[in-house]
């Protein structure tokens, strides 16, 4: 089932957080209606070793403070504001039924314990802060700068902590984005330059705080130089949508003008690879990230998709088999060594040799 | 060992405990670890009219409730307004990765639940079950 809407719909989230202190008794938070949920789309572009990842925060009205934490596969050398258009120039090159609409609107407009704080930066309404740390440090960290976080948090931060340490933190102040005279449905798009070795996508984090019963709705695009291998597979899950591939081709040449005139994209390169995957899943089924390999090997890791444990090789076990074989043939060979040496000595010949 | 056989295994060892402890009305200790927002301990027993002194482990970087009462008390609470707990042995906040410990004298036997009434914690299945005496 297609959702044209949702199609611009989350694709990197969000641990919700709020201004009020956390309640120690239930039922008052709930949907805070002064607290509207963030939608964000994310690109990921990989180019000359570095992942462009580029996601906005959409302004859905009410006050208070609220944001997300975003797992990175490394840390980022620069973040800014993302450009303009990127964002929604790649949804209509996938999804021409809301071209008119959607195009012409952009057109029209550590304390001890904690983790590490590697950059602070400020983007229109959103303080972006990338930390570095373990599950128990960058949750720590949030706790104490007002993120509330959900509790499937713990094990979904060490997920991601166990491969890659480094997170970025946004805090939406929703009342400065009134005073900047931001409305509802504006997005801030922020743009991180990421050198790494390939570009991987967090997917598991969208279900954070979801309920079983409630589905995850995403949509990844990725710009890369060739033709992408991906981790799962597309058509992964049989029950359900899952993980669809909704586009895979050669990018236009107008796509990849448009992307290039946008602020902070002339990395784009004149020939590239557009695909596009779209996440419909419960959170049950949502337990791994998108690993992709870029280089043309078609190798994607299965660390960087969560499938295996990320962290020093097991040291190799005994041959067991080898030394059975071994005991075997020393059973069997040493009699008849003897045997032939006592032979040889009795008839004044050398034993043969490797008997 | 499967989590509910060592859910069970440790709810036996608990009540063993409990149990060894009763002859003699001497002070019982029972350690609740709380990992990944789940209680290792689901299936608690204690007895009837002995302190129990209960020693609540917070591994989780996100704070925790630890509240036990009948359903009426729970019901109250899911409802509630209080910011924090703390000064009632029988409703305990748990700090992120820290301790805390409260020391109950059951007067009578019956059927009691402990939740964690932070928004969302019991939908994830942060409840227990003590039994008081029986």
């Amino acid at each position: 089932m297609r959702r044209p809407w949702l199609s611009l719909a989350a694709a990197t989230a969000a641990l919700l957080i709020t201004a009020a202190p956390a309640l120690a008794c239930g039922g008052l938070i709930g949907p805070n209606g002064a607290v509207n949920l963030l939608r964000t789309t994310t690109f990921a572009g990989y180019h000359n070793g570095v992942e462009h990842y580029v996601t906005a925060f959409e302004f859905a009205g009410g006050g208070g403070a609220f944001g997300s934490i975003t797992p990175l596969p490394d840390i980022p050398t620069k973040v800014e504001r993302g450009g303009d258009w990127t964002l929604q120039r790649l949804v209509l090159e996938t999804d021409p039924a809301v071209r008119e609409f959607a195009f012409d609107a952009l057109l029209a407009a550590p304390a001890a314990g904690e983790a590490e704080v590697l950059l602070e930066t400020t983007v229109d309404a959103l303080d972006i802060t990338i930390l570095r740390g373990g599950g128990d440090e960058v949750g720590l960290w949030a706790k104490n700068h007002g993120f509330r976080l959900p509790p499937d948090a713990p094990e979904v931060l060490d997920f991601y902590a166990d491969r890659s340490p480094i997170f970025m933190a946004a805090a939406f102040d929703a009342d400065a984005a009134v005073e900047r005279g931001q409305a509802i449905g504006d997005g801030t798009p922020v743009h991180l330059a990421i050198p790494t070795d390939n570009p991987w996508v967090p997917l598991r984090i969208l279900g954070l705080g979801k309920s079983s019963a409630e589905t995850v709705q995403a949509d990844v695009y990725l710009l890369t130089d060739e033709k992408p291998a991906l981790l799962p597979k597309a058509g992964a899950f049989t029950e359900s949508e899952g993980l669809i591939l909704d586009h895979s081709a050669a990018a236009s040449d107008a796509l990849l003008a448009d992307l290039r005139s946008d602020a902070g994209m002339e990395w784009v390169p004149s020939e590239a690879w557009l695909t596009k995957v779209v996440i419909d899943a419960s959170p049950a089924e949502l337990t791994f990230d998108l690993a992709i390999d870029a280089s043309g090997a078609r190798n994607p890791s299965p660390v960087d998709a969560g499938f295996a444990p990320f962290g020093p090789t097991p040291a190799p076990r005994p041959p067991m088999a080898l030394y059975l074989a071994l005991a075997a043939l020393l059973v069997v060979a040493l009699p008849i060594g003897l045997e032939r040496a006592a032979r040889a000595a009795s008839s004044g010949r050398p034993p043969l040799a490797g008997a | 060992m499967s989590s509910p056989a060592r859910l069970a295994v440790a709810a036996l060892l608990v009540a063993a405990t409990v149990t060894a402890g009763c002859g003699g009305r001497a002070p019982v200790t029972v350690t609740i670890t709380i990992h990944y927002s789940a209680f290792d301990l689901t299936d608690v027993h204690v007895p009837v009219g002995v302190p129990v002194t209960f020693v609540l482990v917070n591994e989780d970087p996100i704070d925790h409730e630890w509240l036990v009462g009948d359903a009426a008390f729970h019901e109250k609470h899911r409802t509630g307004t209080h910011e924090a707990h703390g000064d009632v042995p029988n409703e305990v906040n748990i700090p992120a990765l820290e301790t805390r410990r409260t020391t109950i004298t059951f007067d009578e036997p019956g059927v009691l639940q402990f939740i964690c009434h932070l928004p969302a914690h019991e939908a994830y299945g942060m409840v227990g079950t003590l039994t008081v005496g029986g």
